[in-house]
């Protein structure tokens, strides 16, 4: 085929819409995402939930108490709802994990959640090999806020080739402004010693204005944030806002000076949520299925060229090889005695 | 596998940073899945920015388009292209004489304002020349397919990268009708019907400016009864969007469109358009009332090309990969029609893999084993030959020998018998000698 670029100057074509018929395609189809929250009980992650949506979706919750969470194991609750918003319309599915480092022994509490995570994905690997994919649902788990416990980065290296992690730092308002500087710089460190990997945000584009740079760099350095969420709303400084009412002040969740929730809910939702899926869909996800794969299929595969699920005739094996190399020496013994009979017959001769 | 950083960018959609303002609460309109509750939210949350959160990929990406033209030689798909996409693609006049219909392909990096399209243009050579035409759709035919596997040969890979494949599938087919004012003609028929399950068909009428408006009106209605009636199924322009559902309903009574291309400017007015000058006026190409150009442009580029990609996606390619997975054995439920799982499948696949190779193998075994054995008893025969001859030689090296060794005693004898002799002789000669010395010798005395 012949390939050459062009520039086009005045004249006009019309492709320029592309992106408009895009944009109304996907109004018209409506979008789904999977948030899945991690963390032990109490530590705020429903009312986070609730205020980063700005909706209830725990209306008929039901807390358990400590003795009832000594063998707690760890459960999986979805809810998924509804959501619109100027016309756009989110299923919205929030996968929640109680029980979740609240047992005694919390050994192997990350399991249940894998365990989870991969069955999304095998259902989806199911779907997309059938031969009717009309109406696939994507179930997977597109992003998981992980709340770190005060004491260590938990289980996150468990999770980190599965799911895209957002760590964060709960309950934000009983650290100060240095505690919460150093408690970062710690996980930080920590994340990097440990080969943790969590969700990365991709570069700013270079043609972006230098405001939306900023923002960009200002959210980078701020990881892992460090959050409040508040279900009442409280009057301050004239204004009625989400937030908790202490004696001594009130702690506003969206002023960007108390807590990084703004960035939090800036990034999960107006700027990156569609990352956060593609970076499901094209790595964990494929990472996942080349590895299921691979497993079915490991008993065959002698190299790596194997692409396709029904698997090419490869090379003989290992036994006939042997086999034709021992006839292949007895005949060449066999050609090598026949010409020296030749030539003593012609020496004879002589 | 990892994602780059530096292959993702992220382009901030336009109101981030709490532009929205502060808001009243928007609630959802009745329930879009069954069984999943509406919630109404309390303020602006922000995820109507999803919409520009896929525009700004995608238009990081760079969109992809392929057009297929078919049409006889000479009747003007090269000329209508360029004057769709204002360029002057690379083109040459095509032979008639071409044996059998060929597909030549261009792709062509273009831009418009901030969006990039790889467009590649792929039209039949030679279409309609032949004498024989039954078999003229089947390279069409075949070049479809071969994108479709080519791409159903990425999805099934191991490791694939979905996200980065360029996608070579055909998603709009442009049939040129010829303007002969009465029907279609039966290879446009056969044609046709070879391709509406495999491609979006969209029949324009070409060089239309060689039939007048009443003709026109008579021909147009003429094609579209003959294709309903013998089952063609051309792309509809989408009803399903309320937005563009008023235009394409009324653009889909003007099929099909007749089209005039050109790529030669004339001066009308204060303007110079791109027409066709002839003796008695100027067609102009993007005059309505002259031809369908504008429509066509509408529909197939401004309006509705997003939706032939999708349809060509979602619906010829699921069907061609359908076909081709239950033609390769692959079933989605088992002889009880229930769902296989794919574990399943592979075992099943597997075993059968395996019964087949072990099959080949003793075949192959067998074989080898024969050829061996004939090769042993012919160096065998070789062998033995061989020894019949070297016995052979050394009998005759024996008769030879014993014959020689005859010859050496009776030379020997004859040598012994002439020694003798010569003794004998010399004696003699002694003997002589002596007695004629002592003759001598008396008589000196």
């Amino acid at each position: 085929t012949f390939h050459s670029t062009i520039f086009q100057e005045k004249q006009y074509v019309g492709f320029a819409t592309l992106p408009n018929q895009v944009h109304r395609k996907s109004v018209k189809k409506g979008f789904d995402f999977t948030l899945m929250v991690a963390g032990e009980s109490g530590m705020g992650k429903s009312t986070l939930v609730n205020s980063l949506f700005l909706t209830d979706l725990y209306k008929d919750r039901k807390l358990l108490n400590a003795e009832e969470r000594i063998n707690q194991t760890v459960e999986i609750i979805k809810h998924t709802v509804d959501i619109e918003e100027k016309g756009v319309k989110l299923k919205l599915t929030i996968v929640d994990t109680p029980g979740f480092g609240d047992a005694v022994n919390n050994n192997e509490c990350w399991k249940p959640i894998t365990d989870y995570i991969d069955q999304q994905f095998e259902q989806y690997f199911r779907d997309e090999s059938g031969l009717n994919r009309k109406n696939i649902q994507d179930n997977r788990v597109h992003c998981c806020l992980y709340f770190i416990p005060p004491f260590g980065h938990g289980c996150m290296k468990a999770l980190h080739e599965k799911v895209n992690i957002i760590p964060l730092i709960a309950k934000a308002d009983c650290l100060t402004p240095n505690e919460i500087k150093k408690l970062k710089d710690r996980i930080r460190e920590e994340i990097d010693k440990f080969g943790i990997k969590v969700y990365q945000f991709p570069e700013c584009d270079s043609d972006e204005d230098e405001e939306f740079k900023q923002l960009d760099k200002e959210l980078k350095e701020c990881t892992p944030f460090a959050v409040i969420g508040s279900n009442t709303v409280v009057e301050a400084r004239g204004q009625r806002v989400r937030g908790r009412l202490y004696p001594w002040g009130i702690v506003e969740v969206e002023n960007q000076s108390h807590c990084d929730f703004v960035k939090l809910r800036n990034m999960l939702i107006r700027s990156h949520m569609h990352d956060l899926k593609d970076v499901t869909c094209d790595v964990h996800y494929e990472n996942y299925r080349a590895q299921c794969i691979q497993e079915m299929t490991s008993k065959l595969t002698q190299d790596n060229r194997m692409e396709s699920p029904i698997p090419i005739l490869s090379t003989p094996d290992v036994e006939t090889e042997k086999l034709i190399k021992m006839k292949d020496e007895e005949l060449k013994r066999m050609q090598e005695m026949l010409n020296k009979m030749q030539q003593q017959m012609h020496d004879k001769d002589q | 596998l990892s994602l780059d950083n530096d292959r993702r960018t992220i382009h901030y959609p336009l109101h981030m940073g709490g532009r929205g303002g502060p808001s009243q609460g928007y609630s959802a309109g009745g329930p879009h899945y069954k069984g999943v509750r509406p919630l109404s939210l309390a303020g602006h949350v922000g995820f109507d920015s999803l919409p520009d959160q896929l525009v700004n990929k995608s238009i990081c990406q760079g969109f992809c388009f392929n057009i297929l033209c078919i049409g006889e030689t000479g009747i003007g798909k090269s000329t209508l292209m360029d004057t769709l996409f204002n360029t002057n693609f690379e083109n040459f006049e095509s032979s008639h004489f071409e044996p059998q219909v060929k597909l030549r392909a261009q792709t062509y990096d273009l831009h418009e304002s901030n969006v990039r399209l790889r467009l590649t243009v792929v039209n039949t050579v030679g279409f309609g020349d032949q004498m024989n035409k039954q078999e003229s759709y089947q390279p069409v035919v075949d070049y479809i397919d071969r994108q479709f596997e080519s791409f159903l040969q990425e999805e099934l890979k191991i490791k694939r990268s979905l996200h980065n494949y360029h996608d070579s599938r055909v998603h709009a087919c442009l049939y040129f009708i010829s303007p002969s004012g009465h029907s279609l003609k039966s290879l446009d028929l056969v044609t046709m019907k070879k391709l509406d399950s495999k491609v979006n068909i969209i029949p324009v009428i070409a060089k239309a400016d060689t039939i007048s408006k009443s003709e026109l009106h008579k021909f147009k209605i003429k094609i579209m009864s003959e294709l309903v009636s013998n089952g063609v199924q051309i792309y509809q322009f989408p009803l399903d969007d309320e937005t563009v559902a008023k235009v394409n309903t009324a653009m889909n009574g003007h099929l099909p469109f007749a089209v005039v291309g050109s790529t030669e400017e004339v001066s009308v007015g204060n303007k110079m358009v791109k027409a066709r000058q002839y003796p008695w006026g100027v067609v102009q190409v993007e005059n309505e009332s002259h031809c369908d150009f504008v429509k066509l442009r509408e529909m197939l580029i401004c309006i509705n090309m997003e939706d032939l990609r999708e349809q060509t996606h979602t619906h010829h390619y699921e069907l061609y990969r359908r076909c081709k997975l239950e033609e390769m054995g692959f079933q989605d439920t088992d002889p009880e029609c229930k769902p296989v799982s794919l574990q399943q499948t592979y075992e099943a696949k597997r075993q059968e893999f395996l019964v087949e190779l072990q099959k080949r193998e003793d075949e192959m075994r067998q074989m080898f084993v024969q050829r061996v054995k004939l090769k042993e008893s012919e160096l065998k025969e070789d062998e033995r030959e061989l020894q019949s001859r070297f016995e052979q030689l050394k009998r005759l090296h024996a008769d030879e020998k014993s014959a020689l060794e005859e010859k050496k005693r009776l030379l020997d004898e004859d040598q012994s018998s002439f020694g003798k002799r010569r003794a004998a002789a010399q004696l003699l000669q002694a003997q002589s000698l002596t007695a004629n010395g002592k003759k001598d010798k008396d008589r000196k005395k």
